[in-house]
């Protein structure tokens, strides 16, 4: 199995995903530019966090229409897995490879701290190697993690067990003093209908070393390596 | 040609930064206002004469890029330029 990292320009947060997949979890993996019209030879797209494109107009609004997203969302139509991490995911909502939108902070900061993350479905490819209701410990960082989405997407959401992530308190409870941004039902991550892109605005990638003190993010990542091995 | 494009939050939709000013207003002592909401105010100028040409556009511009569908409503305003 091989990565791509993709770089946009103004992504900031490239060079931990490659460190993970690269140094922490030993697989072939690649900075892609934006440019990139051809993703064949990956078997696992990761779109990075930062600030691509300044965040001018929305975040991820213009990076969206860059070369390569056209070729990101060819191949999530034919099951390639991919993982957006923050601005990722807003590239993803934006993209329509996600339902909803990524709003502003409804306390109107900019939020960096370590946040509790019930983990709602550990079935996925993303989350295998977590217990269910198990709470993760994973950093955040943005000004516009607000998830919002119609009523409508989120019975869907909740239909098909697509909302990955919730933002929790240490022992799981689901309350408004653990939402750290205001997004609707304390979501963090979810997955598309068929299972193979995830979007979260917290970040595995910057805390998956237990040299850091909290490798919680590396569960992520793994579950991820883990889901190709016998394929 | 030009085109003043009004992108706004759709209602109902959190605007934290109209709060924000709100609030402000209402520390400088202004009643009369009850609620604030910020939006976008962007300028497109076409060299193109066809209105309708235009126009069509503006609408697709709207849709596919300058207002998000999902949380955003937009209006806009062609002027003919002399």
């Amino acid at each position: 199995m091989r990565v791509a990292v993709i770089v946009f320009p103004g992504s900031n947060c490239d060079h931990d995903a490659y460190f993970c997949f690269k140094k922490i979890l030993s697989q072939p993996t690649d900075f892609v530019w934006h440019k990139e019209t051809n993703l064949d030879s990956y078997d696992l797209i990761v779109l990075p966090g930062g600030f691509s494109y300044g965040d001018y107009l929305r975040c991820g609004a213009i990076a969206r229409f860059s070369p390569v997203m056209k070729e990101v969302v060819t191949k999530s139509k034919k099951g390639i897995k991919i993982i957006g991490i923050c601005n990722g995911f807003q590239i993803l909502t934006e993209s329509g490879l996600l339902p909803g939108a990524l709003t502003m902070n409804k306390n109107r900061q900019f939020s960096c701290k370590d946040v509790n993350l019930k983990v709602e479905n550990n079935k996925s490819v993303f989350t295998h190697l977590c217990n269910k209701d198990e709470v993760l410990t994973i950093p955040i960082a943005h000004s516009e993690g607000n998830y919002y989405c119609s009523q409508e997407d989120l019975s869907k959401l909740k239909a098909n067990d697509q909302i990955v992530f919730r933002y929790s308190a240490p022992d799981g409870e689901i309350t408004s003093e653990a939402n750290p941004n205001g997004s609707i039902e304390n979501i963090a991550g979810i997955i598309n209908k068929t299972g193979n892109v995830l979007g979260m605005m917290p970040h595995p990638e910057r805390n998956a070393e237990y040299l850091l003190g909290n490798a919680d993010g590396i569960k992520i990542l793994s579950s991820l390596v883990e889901s190709f091995k016998g394929n | 040609m030009k085109v003043k494009v009004k992108v706004v939050l759709k209602e109902g939709i959190l605007d934290p930064q109209g709060k924000a000013v709100l609030h402000a207003i209402n520390d400088l002592k202004f009643k009369g206002v009850e609620d604030v909401r910020i939006g976008k105010y962007i300028e497109l100028t076409f060299t193109g004469f066809d209105r309708s040409m235009v126009e069509n556009e503006t609408k697709e511009i709207c849709q596919k890029i300058l207002a998000n569908p999902v949380m955003e409503n937009f209006d806009y305003e062609i002027e003919e330029l002399t």
